[in-house]
């Protein structure tokens, strides 16, 4: 591991806030880990004000992750899921409540938060490496410190002999390879991820799953993951947040209990088909919410 | 395919069999590409056949040689303004013009443009006022500038940077709007403050849009400079027309219509060849 203590400082040693946890406590986890949590998110809302009014896309919602979860957020599309996961990375302000990262409030984007968009958002004027080197050049690390960097990550994410391309030579599965890299350059506390794996195609998809998981019993990272493919959810995740449709809270946790080495033939698995069906009867209902809602909305006028 | 609708799966199966017909090349398929060489053949032919229009109502007389020269008129014509040296002239003092008035316009535009692009603020301090002016037509213009700049070089400098720089700053302005939001976003969650968000992010980010916006507006330049030499000038390629219409030179104004045709284009070919050589990033966009 690549040498962290610089930017972790400010984060570390911070004290647990015993303030009860309202929606879904501690239910299900399944490595008992009483200390203190690395992630709130405290009963955050939002509200857009629109030429007609105020709408609600997300309702006061709550959940706390602890170090090397990995946390999925399932829900149908408009369902506010991405809105939530841009207020826990301070892209975006929440109306209500508050998120807390290690008990300090989020207010900012940081790079103690590393994100993943689903659109693919290199910079395309810089290479494979420079990419990787953006975060830790922005913090003011020395070139020879971020050239390690970049090495480890790249290795991480089996791109090393990409170094030198440009991201318009890049596949799109390689392209979020290397998005995956330049977040994790950073050292980040928790990684947020919105539908990275979205726009690529399914057997690409399959391999950057596992390529995530291989990730993160690496790096140990703490993953904050949002998708709307059920089996990705399952396949990744230790919990599984289903939202309803808009305005979205959260509706079911399920417990994800594979433990940390998953591997393809779990897809096939009794328990795993179990689990999928249990969270695609909680979004189907959702799903057909969102349709009804939008066929009421279009003959409304008539 | 839409002709196999409706043929039975048994019909379609014998025919898959069977060698399917190359489609025939069709010079009128809605986005789809021809063969090289009809490419090639179709913009070559684009030139020859109106000079061999020209050829031949020239040679055959059937119109006045005052209205319209022979081509060999205009090639010794081309041969005697080059040899004694006018042409090169008219040429240098022109391209000085748009050199400067573009260049004046663009050091301008191009940092304020991507002011107004990025700051609501700037904007609105801004881009209203020069979204007015550049629909006032350049001709309407220069009497304006004849009297507040006189007929000097700086005038016609003038003239040339009224007509690009509004036109620049707007399109400067869109085209750093137009940088994808999760670009920036990214750049935020990798903890790039506001300053290095503008200069390692925006600014760069930008820079296939400038080059393009500066290859369109060039053009237009040329345009205002001509405007400004048919008007009160005593040199450069449009004065040069100019005169040669007083004395009936018919042969002289085509060779300063070519002459400003071939620039232009060299022009072009220059941002094409620079382009991809300054920012191999870029992705190609299909002309």
């Amino acid at each position: 591991m690549v040498e962290r203590g610089k930017m972790r400082s400010d984060f570390v040693g911070g004290s647990v806030l015993a303030r009860e946890n309202t929606t879904f406590g501690l239910a299900s986890r399944n490595e008992a880990s009483v200390s203190s949590p690395i992630l709130r998110v405290d009963q955050v809302s939002k509200e857009y004000d629109t030429k007609k009014g105020p709408i609600t896309v997300l309702e006061p919602t709550s959940l706390t992750m602890q170090t090397r979860e990995l946390v999925s957020i399932v829900g149908p599309s408009g369902c506010g899921k991405s809105t939530l996961l841009h207020i826990v990375g301070g892209l975006v302000q929440p109306t209500g409540g508050a998120v807390y990262l290690e008990d300090k409030e989020v207010t900012e984007p940081g790079p103690e938060r590393g994100m993943v968009f689903q659109a693919y958002t290199l910079f395309p004027w810089q290479t494979v490496r420079q990419n990787v080197q953006f975060g830790p050049r922005m913090q003011g690390i020395h070139k020879e410190e971020r050239e390690k960097i970049a090495n480890h990550f790249l290795d991480a994410v089996g791109l090393h002999g990409f170094r030198d391309h440009y991201p318009k030579q890049l596949s799109g599965g390689m392209r979020q390879r290397v998005a995956i890299a330049r977040a994790l350059a950073n050292s980040p506390r928790i990684l947020l991820m919105d539908e990275p794996f979205g726009a690529l195609d399914a057997q690409t998809r399959a391999v950057m799953q596992d390529l995530l998981l291989d990730i993160r019993s690496k790096e140990h990272t703490t993953t904050l993951f949002i998708t709307h493919d059920i089996d990705e959810a399952v396949y990744l995740s230790d919990r599984i947040f289903v939202m309803t449709a808009r305005p979205g809270h959260f509706k079911a946790e399920i417990p994800v209990a594979f433990g940390a080495d998953r591997e393809e033939g779990l897809r096939n698995s009794l328990e795993f088909l179990k689990i999928r069906k249990e969270v695609y009867e909680l979004l189907h209902a959702e799903g057909k919410a969102v349709v009804d809602a939008e066929i009421a909305a279009g003959s409304s006028p008539h | 395919m839409a002709t196999r609708v409706g043929v039975s799966l048994s019909e379609a199966a014998s025919a898959a069999t069977t060698r399917r017909r190359p489609p025939s090349p069709g010079l009128f398929r809605l986005g789809e590409d021809i063969p090289r060489a009809v490419y090639m053949s179709l913009a070559i032919a684009s030139f020859v056949i109106p000079f061999v229009v020209w050829c031949f109502l020239a040679y055959r007389h059937m119109v006045s040689t005052l209205i319209m020269p022979t081509p060999t008129d205009v090639v010794t014509s081309f041969y005697k303004l080059v040899s004694d040296g006018t042409l090169w002239a008219d040429a240098k003092i022109s391209i000085y013009r748009i050199g400067m008035g573009f260049f004046l316009s663009a050091i301008l535009a191009i940092p304020l443009g991507i002011l107004i692009g990025a700051y609501k603020s700037v904007e609105a301090a801004h881009e209203p006022m020069a979204g007015f002016i550049r629909y006032i037509p350049v001709p309407a213009l220069i009497p304006l500038v004849m009297v507040m700049a006189g007929i000097g070089e700086g005038a016609k400098i003038l003239l040339i940077f009224l007509g690009t720089y509004f036109q620049m700053v707007i399109v400067v302005a869109d085209v750093t709007r137009k940088v994808p939001r999760d670009l920036l976003n990214a750049a935020r969650t990798l903890g790039a403050n506001r300053r290095q968000l503008l200069f390692n992010v925006l600014l760069p980010a930008t820079l296939p849009g400038l080059m393009d916006t500066c290859r369109t507006l060039i053009g237009w330049a040329w345009t205002y400079l001509v405007i400004a030499e048919v008007v009160a000038t005593d040199s450069g390629l449009g004065y040069h027309i100019m005169k040669a219409q007083r004395f009936f030179r018919t042969d002289e104004i085509f060779v300063g219509i070519l002459v400003l045709g071939l620039l232009g284009l060299a022009t072009d070919m220059l941002f094409k060849i620079v382009q991809p050589r300054l920012l191999p990033w870029a992705e190609v966009q299909k002309a």
